[in-house]
């Protein structure tokens, strides 16, 4: 059967895309940054995941107001790199799972999760920095990768309980295919940063650091926190960690960290890292 | 009754709910469209006449053209809409937010490289710092 055998968790801030796409990871701004992913891109080197399920939100790339799913389900089998306003990234084609995907669809669903099926989209630096800071810049991503979108960005946003629910239910979707396969899921976006108003450039250090604590060792409690202590603690886009508890629910209430990181600033943001594994 | 919306007393932020998203609906669907490469080349040889052709309020037509960030989320946008317009611009997220922080970008990227704003003081309108 298919098992999810770890969580990987990282922002996904766009000027590291940029950094990548334009050869500036040797510049001493981004050297540290890219140094924390080091490790990282060896231990996943040598885990080969077949599949990725990727937690994410679309940044207004391929939901406009038109359309704002709370929770979707990428069932295509691969999706371009967007265009948001100044070309696509020169990354490879994202090939999808989708016959994993209409499986976790259809068990979640029944599990009272509405998740939107996409059967097309394009996947904005939301999905594809993640996938280059884990995987570097390869002709071809070496996993298939299913995207879950989150909204985030309109309000009001799913909460942490729902999200960690959803996460749970995930890994029961997963651990029901039949197919062997190594499933990872990872969890994306964060930590605090603020992109609006005269309060931009917010950051809490001591605030991320604990938050991810109790990520580790007491997800539960942390699924209570409302999400106005997210935008007054974290920044309004610091809302995005919501979406590290997705990922944290899929796994066991006991984990083993092989991985953390922390830095400041990125951009405008804190960045965060974590690799969690099974550890029952 | 009306709503709940606990985040109103965050100082110097706008939370992008559906009632924001209802009155900026077109000037978001406005920066959608610039996703496009033919429709940022059509903007940018005339940015009035392109925003002419959307259903806006003349202070959300007015606000664009001054690349007035702050206003325009006032006026219901949201900043990940808005980037299409500082992207179409060649501008980056740091350019737009120390914009909008009545910061200078360089007195802006110094601060985030000190660590960024401090949440102290900066929590609940009318904390003292």
């Amino acid at each position: 059967m298919a098992k999810i055998t770890a969580g990987v968790a990282t922002s996904h801030v766009p000027a590291v895309g940029a950094a990548l796409d334009n050869g500036r990871t040797h510049e001493p701004y981004w050297q540290p940054v890219f140094a924390g992913f080091e490790y990282s891109k060896q231990w996943i080197k040598d885990e080969k995941p077949d599949v990725i399920l990727l937690v994410f939100n679309d940044h207004a790339t391929a939901f406009s107001l038109d359309i704002v799913p709370t929770f979707a389900i990428g069932t295509a089998a691969s999706y371009q790199p967007a265009d948001e306003g100044w070309g696509p990234r020169p990354v490879p084609v994202v090939e999808g799972h989708p016959e994993l995907a209409a499986h976790i669809a259809q068990s979640v669903i029944q599990e009272d999760f509405d998740l939107t099926i996409v059967g097309k989209m394009d996947v904005d630096h939301g999905l594809t920095v993640p996938l280059s800071l884990m995987f570097g810049q390869p002709e071809k991503w070496p996993v298939k990768v299913i995207p879950i979108a989150v909204n985030v960005v309109l309000y009001p946003v799913p909460s942490g309980r729902r999200c960690f629910a959803l996460g749970q239910a995930l890994r029961r979707a997963v651990e029901s295919f039949d197919e062997n396969l190594n499933v990872q899921i990872w969890g994306t976006g964060g930590m605090s940063h603020q992109l609006q108003g005269p309060r931009a450039g917010l950051i809490n250090r001591e605030w991320d650091n604990a938050w991810l604590d109790r990520l580790i060792e007491d997800p539960v409690e942390l699924t209570k926190m409302s999400p106005v202590e997210y935008v007054r603690e974290a920044g309004s886009e610091g809302i995005e960690l919501v979406m590290w508890l997705i990922m944290r629910g899929a796994l066991d209430p006991n984990v083993n960290v092989l991985h953390r990181f922390y830095h400041v600033p990125v951009s405008n943001t804190a960045l965060g890292h974590v690799i969690l594994e099974n550890a029952e | 009754m009306s709503l709940d919306k606990p985040y109103r007393d965050v100082p110097g932020t706008t939370i992008f709910d559906a009632d924001q998203a209802r009155i900026g609906y077109h000037v978001n669907q406005f920066c959608m469209s610039l996703m496009k490469a033919e429709n940022r080349a059509r903007f940018k040889a005339d940015e009035r006449a392109y925003l002419a052709e959307w259903p806006m309020a003349d202070e959300q037509r007015d606000a664009v053209l001054a690349r007035d960030y702050n206003r325009l989320i006032s006026l219901g946008g949201n900043v990940y809409f808005l980037a299409k317009i500082f992207s179409t611009d060649g501008k980056s997220f740091q350019y737009a937010a120390a914009s909008m922080t009545g910061m200078t970008q360089e007195a802006y990227a110094a601060m985030m490289l000190a660590g960024g704003r401090s949440p102290e003081g900066n929590r609940y309108v009318g904390e003292k710092k």
